[in-house]
């Protein structure tokens, strides 16, 4: 028995919870919280069908602690909260990217700050998911807005973070999350494992030549693998005081997700090509952002949009591009912080249409605002 | 075409399950676009809850409602809240055993939905499927079959009859518009 298949009328957080059946997910760990909750409830009753794991866990630092430590037992692993226990995932965030752990975490976002607005969407915690946790490090962060895609990016998390070996954020909001819309589950989804170091090896953390992730390896399988949230040597022992280490380490670390961010990078654009304004947005927003750019056009203003479906890595030399071509407004549930990114490489003045409060933009209100400028 | 359907009542009575029968029959069983969403409170009974549903024969992108053109009323307390959404064209169907009075604004079609389950099935718990087979009969949008079909792949095992006899009471009934 497997993930659901064929076409349903379903929930974002279930269509969540079966893509990650589909991806391979065999152990979840979490802690309940709304509103993405029906992601833990669905997987309490799914994991022991397919013969994975569900636990409770007494909170989210155990919660993103556990699905670390079942990485390491060679489960693939996943966890679901929001912005409050986002927040205490935050230092384990960081574990895992030293430790490059292939680990999922999805965060249905509600309004915050602090326990905020528990049935209301947001999407104000898109810059903790980058910057959350100390020290240099990346991660990647993906942005769903349809039930469909929580399916389809849940599979697409997990298999990035077998590819990289690092954390992969679901940015996703109640809207999506709660929605149910038609979705098509197909029978065999493309999975990806992050393959193990060789054997005889003693060097889980050391790359091939010409790559900057290396194979992993997992306990129980007769390897001495450390593994250690401290400065570490190829071997995973710690070499805490030594410049050299730390600086090709933690450069390695970042590297291995900026320099393949080409690879990593999905956008989805509407009639960019000719446009004066794009839209910049993504999560539930976007669907309005295209409403408004199919009926700007059917009044005759030169409107596009662009759609970040990866958040992090930023896809900088795309907004570069269409910041020398058009005007950008960007559109988000919080009061401005992919603005930020948007700014950084657009190197120019950027619009702005936040929405905070709970209410996703209406169509006619980006319209207004674009017939403004 | 775009209709905008929302579902109001107290949390239990089913408010939720009628909007996603509804996207359901629509989306899978006739052939549309549909999207459903949900607003409610902290509470887990009692309380406002409030289920809305997108229904169109194109790709549906801004997935909420802002002027409903059917409103499907189950208390006193949403009809007040929900009223200054109703425009003149909205078609208000509203449980007449629980609303007494007829909201001023709308076409408004009175379906004693809780006494009828009651008295009928001897369970008021599918007032709400009596709405939904009242929604199909009052406003075509989805057929009944469709609506059969929806409702037995959503209620729970072993409660399958009991649905369909409360279906079949909310389409069979000629329902009139209330004199107001």
């Amino acid at each position: 028995m497997s993930h659901l298949t064929g076409v349903r009328f379903l929930q974002g957080n279930i269509a969540c919870a079966e893509g990650a059946i589909a991806a391979g997910c065999r152990f979840f760990a979490g802690y309940p919280i709304t509103p993405s909750t029906e992601v833990a409830e669905w997987l309490a009753k799914r994991m022991p069908e397919v013969g994975g794991v569900f636990i409770q866990m007494e909170d989210e630092i155990a919660s993103v602690s556990a699905i670390v430590g079942a990485r390491w037992a060679g489960r693939k692993a996943m966890t679901a909260t929001s912005g409050p226990g986002f927040s205490l995932m935050m230092e384990t965030v960081g574990y895992a990217a030293m430790t490059e752990t292939p680990i999922v975490i999805v965060d249905v976002q509600r309004g915050g700050p602090s326990t905020g607005q528990p049935t209301l969407p947001a999407t104000g915690d898109v810059l903790q998911a980058r910057f959350g946790s100390h020290g240099d490090y990346s991660i990647i962060a993906l942005s769903p807005n349809s039930v469909q895609e929580m399916f389809d990016l849940t599979v697409e998390a997990f298999n990035l973070s077998e590819r990289y070996r690092v954390p992969v954020m679901l940015m996703a909001d109640e809207i999506v999350g709660h929605m149910r819309e038609k979705v098509v589950l197909p029978e065999e989804v493309e999975t990806f494992t992050a393959p193990l170091s060789r054997r005889g090896s003693k060097y889980h953390f050391r790359p091939a030549k010409g790559s900057l992730v290396p194979r992993m390896q997992v306990f129980g399988r007769g390897y001495g693998v450390h593994v250690t949230g401290l400065t570490h040597d190829e071997r995973g022992y710690p070499a805490t005081a030594d410049p050299v280490i730390h600086t090709k380490l933690v450069r390695r670390l970042v590297d291995k997700i900026e320099k393949n961010a080409g690879r990593i990078i999905k956008v989805e654009e509407h009639l960019t090509e000719d446009a004066e304004v794009v839209l910049v947005s993504y999560g539930a927003p976007s669907r309005s952002a295209l409403a408004a750019v199919r009926e700007l056009r059917a009044g005759g203003i030169k409107a596009g949009m662009l759609r970040l479906i990866t958040l992090f890595p930023f896809p900088c030399r795309r907004v570069k591009e269409l910041a020398e071509q058009a005007e950008l407004v960007v559109l988000e549930m919080n009061l401005g912080q992919m603005l930020r990114e948007v700014e950084r490489c657009a190197r120019r003045q950027v619009h702005f249409l936040p929405k905070i409060g709970g209410e996703l933009h209406t169509p006619e209100e980006v319209v207004r605002f674009v017939k403004k400028l | 075409m775009r209709v905008e359907v929302r579902f109001s009542g107290f949390g239990g009575q089913g408010i939720v399950t009628a909007g996603i029968i509804l996207g359901r029959a629509a989306s899978i069983y006739q052939g549309l676009h549909a999207v459903q969403t949900q607003s409610y409170g902290p509470e887990a009974r009692g309380g406002a809850s409030r289920s809305e549903v997108v229904i169109s024969d194109s790709e549906i992108l801004y997935p909420k409602v802002t002027k409903p053109d059917v409103f499907v009323v189950m208390s006193g307390e949403a009809m007040q809240k929900y009223i200054r959404d109703v425009g003149r064209g909205c078609t208000v169907i509203y449980d007449s055993s629980l609303i007494k009075t007829p909201p001023e604004r709308g076409r408004a079609y009175p379906v004693p939905a809780t006494m009828l389950a009651k008295r009928e099935l001897g369970r008021t718990i599918v007032a709400n499927i009596i709405m939904l087979g009242a929604l199909s009969a009052i406003t075509g949008i989805v057929d009944g079959e469709a609506l059969e079909r929806a409702v037995l792949d959503t209620v729970p095992k072993g409660t399958e009859e009991l649905n369909l006899r409360a279906l079949r009471l909310g389409l069979q009934s000629t329902w009139q518009e209330a004199k107001v």
